[in-house]
C-alpha cells in the first residue's frame, strides 16, 4: 500500500520535472518557422512555460518542434532526426502542414508528418497564432504530467 | 546518393555535411563542404527540400483560387508575392486599380519589405552571436505585424491584394496604429546601427567576407539588395515604376564592396527609406468614401426579408468580419469592372442580380478568363526582381505559371562565395543572402 | 537604344533564323530556331544593346501540338532598361538545346530545374542532374501528363 503511494508521488513529481523543463528541437521548414521565431521571442514568450531555450541538439532536446511542410525529400531527415532523440520524447505539429499536409496535396508533400513520426499535440492554423500555440503547449504539458512516466528502475523489475 | 563532391573530392580531406535542418532559422538547404582543417575547399549546395508544387497547383486552380499559394512562397514579406501575381492578371486584363488601393498596396508593401529585412538581419545577427538584435527586431516586427492584422485580418499569409484592387479599405483607427509602428522601429534601427555598426566582433565577421564584384553578380542574375550592396543600381520601383511609386521620393541606397558588411548596410538604409515612402503615402492617399453610417440602417436579417417585395434602398450594417468592404467602399478599393470583381455582400444577399453575378463569378468556366497568351511582370520583392510569367489559353485556370524567385540566383553563387574560406564564415555570408525556403524551392 | 531598332538590326544579321517577331501585352517576343541561339543571344549580350542579365529560363509544355515544348528566355539590358522575351520550340522527339551555362553563371541552376521538372537535355552542360525532386524521383512532374497526385514507388531508407 505504502509502496504504491510512494510510486504515485513519485510519478507525479517526474511527470511536473518534465512537463516545466521541455527543452525543444525546432524543425523549421517553412512559414510556419516565423510564427515559431514570434512565439519565442519577448511579445508571446513561451519561455515563462518551461519550453525556453532552444537546444540544437537532436540529442539534447526531449520535445521535438515539426514547423512547416515536409517534403518527400526531407522526410527521411525527420526521420533521422526523431531517432536520434533520446527517451522520453515528444512530438509537436505545428502547423497544418504538418498535420495533414496543409493546401498542398500533390506528388512533392508528405500528407502530414504523422505518417513518419508518432506525434504528440497537433496544432492547427496556417500560420496558428502565437496564443494557439500557447495553448497546445498547456495541453501537451497536461498529457506529460498524467501520463505513465517512465523511469530507469522501473524498467529493471 | 553519391553527389558530385563525394566524386571530386580528395582522399585526404574532410567531408562535412551542413544538413538540411539547421539551427540557422533559414529553412531547409545542404551545403556539403570538402575541408582542409578549417579552410574550405570545395563545397556543394543542394536545395529542393521543401519543394512544394506550386507551378503545377497553379495549373489546377482559377486566378481567384491560387491567391492563398502565392502568399506563401516568400513568407516573411507575403504581401508583395500577392502584389506581384496580381498586377501581372491585371497587366493581361487591362485593367487598373483605383487610386486609393494603389496607395495602400504601397503601404502594404513597405511594411512586408521592412519586415522581410527585419527578420533577415535578425536570423543573420543571432548566428553571429548577437542575440540581442534578434528580439529587437522581432519586437519591431511585432508592430509591424499589428498593424497589417488590423486591416487585413492576418498577421501573415493575408491574400489582401485582390484581382482589381485589395479586399477591405484601412481600418477606421489606423493611423495611430501605423504611427506607432513607425516610431518603435526607428528606435530599433537606431539601436541597431549602435550595437551592430562599430562592433569589432561584427566587423571582423563580416567585413571584406565573400567579396562579389559588380560582373559576377550581374553575370549571376542577382537583384535586389545583393546587387546594389555590389554598386550596381538597380530597382524595379525606379527603372519600372508600378503602383504609384513615381510619385513618391525616395533613394535607393548602394554599396561599394559587396562584401557581407554592405549587404547589411544596404538592408539598414533601405529600411529607412521604406518609411520615408509609408509616410509619404499616407500623406497623399486620397480620402476614402464617409464612413458614418446613415441613422436608418437596416440589419442583415431585416434586409433580407424586406429585399423580397421591393429592393432595398437603406444601408446594411455588415459584421465587424467584413468591416471595410461595405458597398459605398467599393469604388474606392475594389472598382466598377462588374467582370473580375466580387460583388458586394449587400448586393449578394438582398437582390437577384446579385447573386447571380457572385455565383457566376465561382463557377467552373466562369469568372475571371483572360485572353490567350503570355505575359511576364514583375515588383521588386525583398530579395530583388520577383517576377510572374503566366501563359493563359482563354480559360479559367492558367496555362502555366512560372515565378522568377530572386533568392533562387543569389544561392546559386553560394558555392563560389563560400570558397576558400573558414567554415565560420558560411554562417554571415548564407545569413546575407536571405534565402527563403518557400521562394527558392517554389 | 530603341527597342524597335535592335529588333531591326536583328532581322537584318539573321534574317533566315528568326521565325516570328510579335508583341503581346506590351512586352516583346522573338520566335527563333534552335541552332542559332548562341548566336544571337551573343549578340544580344555585346555592346551596345548589352542585355547582360539573363533573367529567367523556363519551359511551357503544350501537349497536343507539334512542337510540344517552348524553352523561354527572358533577358533583361540595365543600361537601357528593356526587357526581351526569346522563344525556341523543341519536338518531343527531339528534346536537346544548347546550354547557356557558358555565357551567364546562373544558366546552370536554371537548366537543372527544366531537367528535372520537363526532361530536356541542355548540350554542353557542365553537370545536368536533378535539383528539386530526390534522386530515384520517376518521370518530369511539370509536363502536361504527369498527374498532381501521382505516388512514387518506395525506395528503401538509406543505413
Amino acid at each position: 500500500m505504502i509502496g504504491n503511494f510512494v510510486t504515485t508521488r513519485f510519478n507525479y513529481i517526474l511527470g511536473w520535472a518534465r512537463k516545466y523543463s521541455l527543452f525543444h528541437y525546432p524543425y523549421i521548414t517553412a512559414c510556419c518557422g516565423m510564427e515559431y521565431m514570434s512565439t519565442a521571442a519577448s511579445h508571446f514568450d513561451w519561455d515563462r512555460f518551461g519550453t525556453g531555450w532552444t537546444r540544437f541538439s537532436p540529442r539534447q532536446s526531449d520535445m521535438l518542434v515539426v514547423c512547416g511542410t515536409i517534403s518527400h525529400k526531407s522526410a527521411p531527415v525527420l526521420r533521422t532526426v526523431y531517432d536520434q532523440m533520446t527517451e522520453p520524447k515528444w512530438v509537436m505539429a505545428f502547423g497544418t502542414c504538418a498535420v495533414s499536409g496543409g493546401i498542398y496535396d500533390n506528388y512533392a508533400v508528405v500528407q502530414g508528418c504523422d505518417r513518419i513520426i508518432p506525434v504528440d499535440v497537433y496544432i492547427p492554423g496556417c500560420p496558428p497564432r502565437p496564443e494557439t500555440v500557447l495553448d497546445g503547449l498547456i495541453k501537451l504539458q497536461e498529457k506529460i504530467q498524467k501520463q505513465e512516466q517512465e523511469w530507469r528502475w522501473k524498467k529493471r523489475k | 546518393m553519391t553527389t558530385r563532391i563525394q566524386k571530386e573530392a580528395s582522399k585526404e580531406s574532410l567531408l562535412l555535411n551542413m544538413g538540411p535542418s539547421h539551427p540557422a532559422m533559414h529553412g531547409t538547404i545542404r551545403i556539403m563542404l570538402e575541408l582542409d582543417g578549417e579552410r574550405i575547399l570545395n563545397s556543394e549546395v543542394e536545395v529542393g527540400y521543401l519543394h512544394r508544387g506550386f507551378e503545377k497547383i497553379c495549373e489546377n486552380r482559377t486566378y481567384f483560387n491560387l491567391l492563398p499559394y502565392t502568399d506563401r512562397m516568400n513568407y516573411v514579406s507575403p504581401l508583395i508575392n500577392n502584389l506581384g501575381y496580381v498586377m501581372t492578371v491585371e497587366k493581361m486584363l487591362g485593367i487598373e486599380a483605383p487610386e486609393r488601393a494603389q496607395y495602400i498596396r504601397v503601404i502594404m508593401s513597405e511594411l512586408s519589405r521592412i519586415s522581410d529585412h527585419l527578420t533577415c538581419l535578425a536570423a543573420m545577427a543571432m548566428e553571429c552571436g548577437a542575440f540581442t538584435v534578434f528580439l529587437y527586431n522581432v519586437k519591431a516586427r511585432e508592430y509591424i505585424w499589428d498593424v497589417i492584422e488590423e486591416t487585413t485580418g492576418a498577421r501573415m499569409t493575408t491574400s489582401y491584394i485582390r484581382i482589381g484592387g485589395v479586399r477591405a479599405d484601412l481600418h477606421p483607427g489606423y493611423k495611430a496604429v501605423l504611427k506607432k509602428a513607425i516610431v518603435e522601429t526607428r528606435k530599433v534601427l537606431k539601436d541597431i546601427h549602435g550595437l551592430l555598426d562599430k562592433n569589432k566582433i561584427y566587423l571582423n565577421r563580416t567585413r571584406d567576407i565573400a567579396i562579389v564584384s559588380p560582373e559576377t553578380a550581374i553575370s549571376y542574375g542577382w537583384t535586389g539588395p545583393c546587387l546594389r550592396s555590389t554598386g550596381v543600381y538597380y530597382d524595379v520601383r525606379k527603372a519600372s515604376p508600378y503602383a504609384v511609386y513615381d510619385q513618391l521620393d525616395f533613394e535607393v541606397p548602394l554599396g561599394e564592396r559587396g562584401d557581407n558588411f554592405d549587404r547589411y548596410m544596404v538592408r539598414m538604409k533601405e529600411m529607412e527609406q521604406s518609411l520615408r515612402i509609408i509616410e509619404q503615402a499616407m500623406e497623399k492617399m486620397p480620402r476614402s468614401s464617409p464612413s458614418k453610417l446613415m441613422v436608418e440602417a437596416l440589419e442583415p436579417a431585416e434586409a433580407i426579408k424586406a429585399s423580397r417585395t421591393k429592393k432595398v434602398e437603406k444601408e446594411i450594417i455588415l459584421s465587424p468580419n467584413l468591416e471595410g468592404s461595405e458597398k459605398r467602399k467599393y469604388l474606392d478599393i475594389l472598382g466598377t469592372d462588374k467582370k473580375y470583381v466580387v460583388p458586394p455582400k449587400e448586393d449578394t444577399y438582398t437582390s437577384i442580380e446579385g447573386i447571380i453575378k457572385h455565383f457566376k463569378f465561382f463557377m467552373r468556366d466562369h469568372g475571371i478568363r483572360p485572353p490567350k497568351g503570355e505575359v511576364y511582370f514583375s515588383v521588386e520583392g525583398g530579395n530583388g526582381e520577383l517576377g510572374y510569367y503566366i501563359v493563359s489559353d482563354g480559360t479559367d485556370r492558367p496555362y502555366r505559371l512560372h515565378l522568377r524567385a530572386p533568392c533562387f540566383h543569389i544561392v546559386s553563387a553560394l558555392e563560389e562565395m563560400i570558397q576558400g574560406r573558414y567554415i565560420a564564415d558560411v554562417i554571415p555570408t548564407f545569413g546575407s543572402t536571405n534565402m527563403i525556403g518557400g521562394e527558392l524551392d517554389r | 537604344m530603341e527597342k524597335k531598332k535592335v529588333i531591326e538590326e536583328l532581322k537584318q544579321k539573321f534574317a533566315e533564323k528568326i521565325k516570328e517577331v510579335s508583341a503581346q501585352f506590351g512586352d516583346e517576343i522573338l520566335l527563333i530556331e534552335r541552332d542559332s541561339l548562341l548566336d544571337i543571344v551573343q549578340f544580344l549580350k555585346d555592346k551596345p544593346y548589352s542585355y547582360s542579365m539573363l533573367l529567367d529560363l523556363t519551359c511551357v509544355d503544350y501537349k497536343g501540338q507539334e512542337p510540344r515544348f517552348e524553352m523561354v528566355y527572358h533577358l533583361y539590358s540595365i543600361p537601357n532598361v528593356q526587357r526581351l522575351r526569346i522563344k525556341v520550340s523543341l519536338s518531343e522527339k527531339d528534346l536537346r538545346i544548347d546550354s547557356l551555362a557558358s555565357l551567364w553563371k546562373n544558366a546552370n541552376w536554371l537548366e537543372r530545374e527544366v531537367f528535372d521538372m520537363f526532361g530536356v537535355d541542355f548540350k554542353g552542360h557542365p553537370d545536368l542532374r536533378r535539383i528539386f525532386m530526390y534522386d530515384g524521383f520517376e518521370g518530369y512532374p511539370l509536363r502536361k501528363d504527369y498527374p498532381l497526385r501521382k505516388r512514387q514507388p518506395r525506395i528503401p531508407l538509406r543505413k
